[in-house]
């Protein structure tokens, strides 16, 4: 199975500037695992504790995985990944 | 390094933030790929609907990027407002700033400066705030 995964400029440092990458996993928590196995510290960036930071949204196709379930979301063969920071500040 | 706006465009962003006094108001300006260029201004919901947060809705997110990518455009400007502070960027926004090729533009519409506004731009880079240059064009 290889699932899209689009990155954000901020994290293109770990991908070698690569605006998408394939990765693999059943679930939101497996696709980071893979994600990280291949680009290592970009796990740290999209996890605090274990949990999604606050400030990073992920969509697996075009819905907040907040709505999914979270890291136990499912993916599927043909879904697409979007990493995105949010705009956000005070 | 510095930001070239239009009038038009800071007074839009200036109205917008008096229309949504007291809550901090946001938006951005698009451009084409890599020209740098600020030629679309597309203000967006504060989800936070705060006077001292704001954050576009992650639905709106999405949306604003699939469009930015369909339009071959980039985020050539993040603005947000102020409301009781100076237009400086605040711990959060430093520590938030997600997008290191964009202009953050903060506004000031605190009431010890009414009428007047403070409008400037930074780079946040790696939370490092570098201020910039504004050039207003007409």
């Amino acid at each position: 199975m290889s699932i899209e995964v689009r990155i954000p400029t901020i994290l293109r440092p770990f991908t070698k500037d690569q605006t998408a990458v394939a990765a693999d996993g059943a679930s939101l928590s497996a696709l980071i695992t893979n994600l990280d196995s291949q680009f290592p510290g970009i796990g740290d960036r999209l996890l605090e504790n274990g949990a999604l930071r606050r400030f990073i949204n992920i969509y697996i196709n075009d819905e907040d995985v907040r709505f999914l379930g979270g890291l136990d979301a499912q993916i599927i063969d043909g879904d697409s990944v979007t990493i995105l920071p949010a705009v956000a500040g005070g | 390094m510095s930001l070239i706006i239009s009038r038009a465009f800071v007074d839009a962003i200036v109205e917008q933030s008096r229309t949504e006094y007291p809550d901090e108001c946001c938006g951005v300006i698009l451009g084409p790929v890599g020209s740098g260029k600020a030629s679309r201004l597309k203000a967006m919901v504060n989800a936070a609907h705060s006077p001292t947060f704001y954050e576009f809705d992650p639905k709106d997110l999405l949306a604003l990027y699939r469009e930015v990518d369909e339009q071959d455009e980039e985020i050539v400007v993040i603005y947000h407002s102020h409301t009781e502070t100076e237009a400086y960027p605040s711990r959060t926004d430093i520590a938030y700033a997600g997008e290191p090729g964009a202009h953050y533009v903060l506004v000031s519409s605190r009431k010890e400066i009414a009428p007047a506004i403070e409008f400037r731009s930074y780079r946040i880079i790696d939370g490092v705030v570098t201020e910039e240059e504004v050039s207003i064009t007409d």
